[in-house]
């Protein structure tokens, strides 16, 4: 049929991305072995910066999983401090020390934590959502805060993690951690792109666009948005476990509204469009972060602010529409019309 | 004589002031054509709410092969093979058509995969078999949003059948389309259609599209029903002339 209506402006494309999955797969493994080979040159500090966004990418991924779905968690905090939480008092109370077991624990613990509030943050959009989640990690910051068994405001440490039941050499831990959190998040960031490109995953961008469609197709809106919330929380709760076994210390600011903001930063930065983009904006935000902290230290957030404008200005749609478009459109240009 | 797959039983239903619906009483057997016709306002599309469960009824019952269907959500009314399309297409603009296609698949199959790739083969033919029936497959890849208004509307018909409904409700389906496409467009939907065993009512202005389609008429205004019978039947009441096509008042003059 020709056109009869006039032909409206094109929206912005929310193709869902179709690699083959063998490419997929063999380009991860080979990422991840460069970054493997790379981090036993990199200097200590290198490798710290990049298990600290890994560890924290993993969490902003969760919310980027939301995202494509309509709503944004600004209380993403929660599940990275109950998997912080978890994977330490595993460690000093249960005597568990494999850092792979303290990750899934702490992923699992935060998925469990926070799934029976999903059906009720299923029902809720926009400021509500967003408000909502951040009640939610405030008011285990507060609990955290005033829980004397758990350190209180000063938290507590937690020792040196074994990896496969050896032992951590001063000389080596850092870049055994650096592998065990890089080799983490490519699993995840895989799976979390094969979900993206999955039935479910088509349905969570047909929800972010038209829920009433949704359900007079015979879909559930409400448990596409549950089921995101969830496997975002394993995700952070993964992360949060990451990051504790590096640091050392686990304290309530793990659950502080400022701590979400960071990771709701890092994936406007990364946008939702791209899983690798979530990875790059949160090494962008640990350098910003180190090197402002080193030359504005008091200052520092102003440099982020900056940043963020600039990127909100440029590349509304983050950093993984660079490429994500970019493929969008050869592809277009490819098939008949 | 087959029983009705739809029985609406003394519906009821008013915004404020206004009655919607008053008293309305309708069988739908199996396999009928069936147009409601009336001016806007007349409660047509309040019916059709009505039926898909987007509004209740403040009284009454609805029936949908002797089911009482009258409580249930929306989601529950498709999974039991109620399908509508709408005024206004209520499409996905940012994905492509096929995409579109398969969000639908996917919804009423509930094969919902965390691991298969949602372009996976069996849901991509069956997509594209709908597509072929609504001669929609040049648009294959396009965005929704790129795509003119007759193309939507069709592309919303077909993304309802996805699930192989009993009964399907086109909400005017041929609205905001030019004159000279809404008789080619109409045609590829009851083809379409016609390729499977199904129930149809839909919501028309045009009469001659209702006399080529329908083998029922159902007129309503200000919430009640004023003719159910064959469209030449129908057509030629006073009440349907007067406050319907408005060809009494024509004839008078």
């Amino acid at each position: 049929m020709s056109a009869s209506v006039s032909t409206p402006a094109p929206a912005l494309p929310l193709r869902p991305a179709r690699r083959a999955p063998r490419r997929l797969v063999l380009g991860g493994i080979a990422l991840t072995a460069a970054l493997l080979v790379a981090g036993a040159y990199m200097p200590k500090w290198l490798t710290f910066l990049i298990t600290m966004a890994a560890s924290h990418g993993l969490v902003s991924l969760g919310i980027v999983l939301m995202m494509r779905g309509g709503v944004v968690s600004f209380g993403q905090g929660l599940v990275f401090a109950l998997g912080a939480y978890a994977a330490a008092l595993a460690y000093t109370r249960l005597g568990i020390t494999d850092a792979l077991g303290l990750a899934l624990l702490g992923g699992a613990v935060a998925t469990l934590g926070v799934a029976p509030f999903a059906p009720l943050l299923s029902r809720y959009r926009g400021i509500f959502f967003a408000m909502l989640t951040l009640a939610l990690s405030m008011v285990v910051f507060g609990v955290l805060t005033k829980t004397e068994a758990l350190g209180g405001s000063d938290g507590f440490n937690m020792g040196r993690v074994t990896v496969f039941g050896q032992k951590l050499a001063d000389g080596h831990v850092g870049y055994v951690l650096y592998s065990v959190t890089v080799v983490v998040a490519a699993v995840l960031a895989l799976l979390a792109r094969v979900y993206f490109d999955s039935t479910r995953g088509l349905l969570t961008l047909a929800v972010r666009e038209n829920e009433l469609r949704v359900e007079y197709l015979g879909g559930s809106v409400r448990r596409a948005m549950a089921i995101n919330f969830v496997l975002a929380a394993f995700a952070g709760g993964t992360g949060g476990a990451l990051v504790v076994m590096s640091l050392g210390h686990i304290d309530p600011n793990f659950s502080y509204w400022t701590t979400s903001g960071e990771f709701v930063f890092v994936a406007i930065l990364a946008g939702w469009q791209s899983v690798l983009a979530v990875f790059i904006a949160s090494t962008v935000l640990e350098v910003v972060r180190s090197f402002s902290s080193l030359y504005f230290p008091n200052t520092w957030q102003l440099s982020l602010g900056l940043f963020l404008l600039f990127v909100i200005r440029f590349l509304p749609r983050g950093i993984g529409s660079l490429w994500i478009g970019r493929t969008g459109s050869a592809r277009s240009a490819e098939k008949p019309r | 004589m087959n029983s009705p797959l739809l029985r609406a039983i003394g519906l009821e239903k008013r915004f404020g002031a206004l009655v919607a619906a008053s008293a309305i009483t309708i069988d739908v057997r199996p396999g009928e054509r069936v147009s409601l016709i009336g001016s806007n306002g007349a409660g047509k599309t309040t019916f059709v709410n009505m039926i898909t469960g987007y509004l209740k009824p403040d009284a009454g019952r609805i029936e949908l092969g002797g089911r009482d269907i009258t409580p249930l959500s929306p989601r529950a009314i498709t999974r039991l093979g109620v399908a509508r399309s709408f005024q206004i297409p209520q499409l996905y603009p940012a994905l492509t058509v096929l995409d579109n296609m398969l969000v639908a698949t996917a919804c009423q199959e509930n094969r919902l995969s965390f691991w298969q790739t949602a372009r996976r083969p069996d849901a991509v033919a069956r997509a594209d078999a709908l597509l072929e029936r609504f001669q929609l497959n040049e648009h294959r890849e396009r965005l929704v949003a790129e795509l003119p208004g007759g193309v939507r509307k069709l592309l919303d018909i077909a993304m309802a059948l996805t699930g192989e409904p009993q009964l399907l409700l086109l909400d005017e389906p041929t609205s905001g389309v030019s004159a000279e496409e809404k008789f080619p467009m109409m045609e590829i939907v009851m083809t379409a259609v016609g390729a499977q065993p199904l129930t149809v009512l839909f919501v028309e202005h045009d009469m001659d599209i209702v006399e080529r389609h329908a083998d029922r008429v159902i007129a309503f205004y200000s919430g009640r029903i004023i003719a159910d019978d064959t469209p030449q039947a129908a057509l030629a009441t006073d009440d349907v002339r007067r406050y319907v096509t408005g060809t009494l008042e024509a004839a008078a003059c």
